[in-house]
């Protein structure tokens, strides 16, 4: 009965959003206000009936109703209730009613914050909302439908992938995907300036905050995914250029470039058909990383069972989509361009620069993404497009982007005086070629030409970010203190420093052996020592595990003990490394179990990863400098504030 | 306006090729062996060195030989199921272990079972280049005359033998018998 409710909700949730997408749409055409009035109930009540479904789902899985064909295929009676409930987004048809319930609520939360908006610019933006909604649910409901019969019940399911069976991926993907659907609200204010034909520096504030949630979200979404990788698949590696990966990758690249590319829509007017492309292309590129993942066109770690109608259909919907916005761009776009100027040397130039150069990083993955799906196209042989290759083409663009940022950052609207920027940024460029020179040399007593060029790149980024905040510490009293929104900007590429300098140490000094160890036996790698003390079995709710016992000293010294772990999950039998990490701010000491060598012996992968924890917490400093922006006062939409701002926003003309 | 269009266009180029793909199987890699004759090997026997495994013990009739080695996780994956296999089917399954310490590779088939009527010993990987070896575990399967029939990459297992295998022993036979 709980199924079949879920099931009825979601089509009465599709029912609403196709109102919520037809009716203010047509009605902000023809200027009826009646018709755009629909966009908020509906919006509403399209995301309580998503809500309903999902708990429908969530309940079936908590209760171990097994006749559900979806929960029977990844759950079991012995799975923690934790896992049962993440269970709910473990696959393909779970995990797109997670995407379409974030859809409803960001759609709910833009009805909420537009009030001050013209109401023909938040009727559009709802629709096509609205549009996009339904566009998922048919998907679902047409070729995914999670709430399917399956009868005769099973006595007990199938299990959930054991590799999911992990607290770094039960939330992986919902803070993900709410990256991912937050870029459908750049989209939408996109799609809706091109329908009205207006787009002035008002559009680009109210873009501004959405994008930054949405790319702020994304980036802990791909933060989390990188550490998951590290720690579970037992490797040690914490980025493997996988397609799924590169998938949430150049849509955070684009989204980066928007929020760049819509600070000059802001404040200068100017960018403004590039920012609407890249509004566009943001959300494509998140749809175009659906849709590589759930079609199975490319071959990936990540992959969900593939199924050819599948494929077509989002394949369709993305034909569409992007056609459809792209078609809307090619016509509107052109009226919208301006031609006001600006100096060489100045912050527009900067911004322009980190545009380019980032979209040109986006289409390097993109390309190499795509080059295996082209070549078999045209016969041109099967061919793999490797980590070596996505390395080196991402750091073309990077290096360079990485030194300018710092000058960008201190150069003024319009135009700079370089005597002037030139004397601000002396110190820190001393201080960043002294420490990049001196911290790989005289911690790690080794030179070399990648490490020291990243070492310079990253505390040069890390100097220049913190010029604003330190001034504003010691301005005199009675000036006004810095913005939240430049504290944020400053504090989000403060993060960037952290992980240039993170992966630099870390690709450079990292050591890693694989060992033949038997219990008893001491290896010493990177100047610790490992002993394997013990290997025993343990007993968990639904694995067994062979559990390694080893103690880790340096220069004799006690420093402490990973238990790493093989475990074989039962229902599927399928072996899993749980690796032991020993983790601090300044190096991770990791230990991973491999496979049985005879003799009571294993093979056992040792490394040291100096470092390494800088590449996550540089991503989290990025998205805490994000939310620190997203939230300044001049976003806010209270009625009030609006007013006082609505003068100068439309005095663009004049400047 | 042209310029404008050219997001456009790069869609629209991309969407049959995305068509196209989809119609293709990502994880099938051609051999180049297919229906061709495999090529003659001799190797030192895997257990005792002082006898050779090659194409001659299998020559006339149709026989399965699986690359492996105890390095390979895959392999480790299949084992269970070559076991069962080898119990099943009255096709010859011969070893080529490839790449691996000799003495892993005994006590791995001390340990685990021996499903192998013989395993030959690569131990430089020069037959797995002449083979075509793409990444173990493979199992080839050769007819009388040595064409090979088929070629499975990444582990064996109960519903690729009965899909892609069987379908093609049992046409094979026919046309013995």
């Amino acid at each position: 009965m709980i199924p079949e409710i879920g099931h009825f909700a979601l089509i009465l949730a599709l029912s609403l959003a196709i109102c919520q997408g037809v009716m203010p749409l047509l009605g902000a055409h023809r200027g009826d206000d009646a018709l755009m009035a629909v966009a908020r109930p509906a919006a509403r009540g399209h995301c309580v009936f998503v809500i309903i479904a999902f708990a429908c789902l969530a309940w079936s899985f908590l209760s171990d109703d097994f006749s559900v064909l979806y929960v029977a295929n990844h759950s079991q009676l012995a799975l923690p209730d934790v896992y049962k409930f993440s269970a709910v987004w473990g696959a393909h048809e779970g995990s797109l009613l997670l995407w379409i319930l974030i859809l409803s609520v960001w759609t709910v939360a833009v009805g909420r914050y537009s009030r001050s908006m013209p109401e023909s610019f938040s009727a559009r933006v709802l629709g096509v909302l609205g549009l996009l909604s339904c566009g998922f649910m048919l998907f679902t409901l047409l070729t995914s439908n999670p709430f399917e019969r399956y009868l005769p019940a099973p006595q007990d399911g199938a299990d959930l992938n054991p590799l999911l069976q992990d607290p770094g991926l039960a939330i992986h993907p919902p803070i993900l995907y709410t990256g991912y659907v937050g870029f459908s609200v750049a989209f939408a204010f996109a799609v809706a300036a091109m329908l009205s034909g207006h787009l002035d520096r008002r559009w680009a504030r109210w873009t501004r905050p959405w994008t930054t949630w949405a790319w702020l979200f994304l980036t802990v979404g791909i933060a989390l995914g990188s550490w998951w990788a590290y720690y579970e698949l037992g490797w040690g590696g914490w980025w493997f250029w996988d397609p799924v990966e590169n998938a949430s990758f150049m849509p955070w690249l684009a989204g980066t470039a928007l929020i760049h590319s819509l600070a000059v829509t802001e404040k200068r007017g100017l960018f403004k058909s590039w920012t609407l492309l890249l509004a566009i292309s943001a959300f494509s590129l998140s749809l175009l990383g659906t849709f590589l993942v759930r079609s199975g066109i490319l071959v990936s770690v990540h992959a969900f069972a593939t199924d050819p109608a599948r494929g077509l259909f989002i394949l369709a919907f993305l034909g569409i989509v992007i056609g459809g916005a792209l078609a809307l761009y090619a016509w509107r776009a052109p009226a919208l361009d301006s031609d006001a100027g600006f100096k060489p040397l100045s912050r527009e130039t900067f911004l322009l620069l980190n545009n380019v150069l980032l979209v040109i990083a986006a289409t390097l993955i993109l390309f190499g993404t795509l080059a295996p799906l082209i070549a078999d196209v045209m016969k041109a042989g099967k061919i793999s497009v490797g980590a070596p290759w996505f390395e080196i083409a991402f750091a073309i663009p990077m290096l360079p982007l990485l030194l300018l940022i710092g000058v960008g950052m201190h150069t003024a609207w319009r135009s700079q005086d370089w005597p002037v920027l030139a004397a601000q940024l002396k110190m820190p460029a001393l201080f960043a070629i002294i420490a990049g020179l001196a911290l790989p040399a005289l911690v790690y007593g080794r030179f070399g030409g990648l490490v020291t060029v990243g070492a310079i790149a990253a505390f040069w980024i890390m100097a220049v970010a913190l010029i604003q905040p330190l001034r504003s510490l010691r301005r005199p009293p009675g000036t006004p203190a810095i913005t939240r929104a430049a504290l944020g900007m400053s504090i989000a590429h403060l993060g960037v420093g952290f992980f240039v300098l993170g992966v630099s140490i870390v690709q450079a000094f990292n050591v890693e052996e694989d060992l033949r160890m038997t219990p008893g036996q001491s290896v010493e790698v990177a100047g610790f020592t490992f002993e394997l003390r013990e290997l025993r079995n343990l007993q968990g709710p639904n694995f067994q595990a062979l559990e390694g016992e080893v103690e880790i000293r340096k220069n004799g010294k006690y420093i402490g003990e990973l238990r790493p772990q093989k475990r074989t999950y039962l229902v599927q039998q399928s072996p899993m490394t749980e690796a032991g990490i020993l983790a601090s701010l300044n190096r991770d000491l990791f230990v991973a179990l491999g496979d049985p060598l005879g003799d009571g012996a294993w093979s056992v992968r040792v490394q040291y990863k100096p470092m390494i924890r800088l590449i996550w917490l540089g991503a989290l400093i990025m998205a805490l400098g994000g939310l620190l922006a997203a939230s300044d006062r001049r976003y806010q939409f209270a009625k009030g504030a609006v007013k006082s701002t609505e003068k100068s926003a439309l005095g663009e003309k004049v400047a | 306006m042209s310029r404008f269009l050219i997001p456009l266009v790069l869609v629209a180029v991309m969407i049959p090729v995305f068509v196209i793909g989809l119609n293709r199987d990502p994880s099938e890699i051609p051999s180049p062996l297919l229906m061709k004759p495999a090529p003659e090997f001799e190797l030192p026997s895997l257990k005792d060195p002082g006898q050779n495994v090659g194409s001659a013990n299998y020559e006339g009739r149709l026989a399965l030989l699986n690359v492996w080695a105890t390095w390979c996780v895959g392999c480790r994956q299949e084992h269970d199921y070559l076991l069962r296999l080898a119990n099943e089917t009255d096709i010859p399954l011969y070893g080529l272990n490839w790449r691996d310490r000799r003495e892993d590779a005994v006590s791995w088939l001390q340990q685990l079972g021996d499903p192998y009527v013989a395993s030959a010993y690569d131990e430089d990987g020069r037959v797995g280049i002449d083979w075509g070896v793409y990444g173990a575990p493979e199992t080839f399967l050769i007819n009388a005359e040595g064409v090979v029939l088929y070629k499975h990459i990444s582990p064996l297992t109960e519903e690729v033998w009965q899909k892609e295998f069987q379908p093609r022993i049992l046409a094979e036979k026919g046309i013995i018998e």
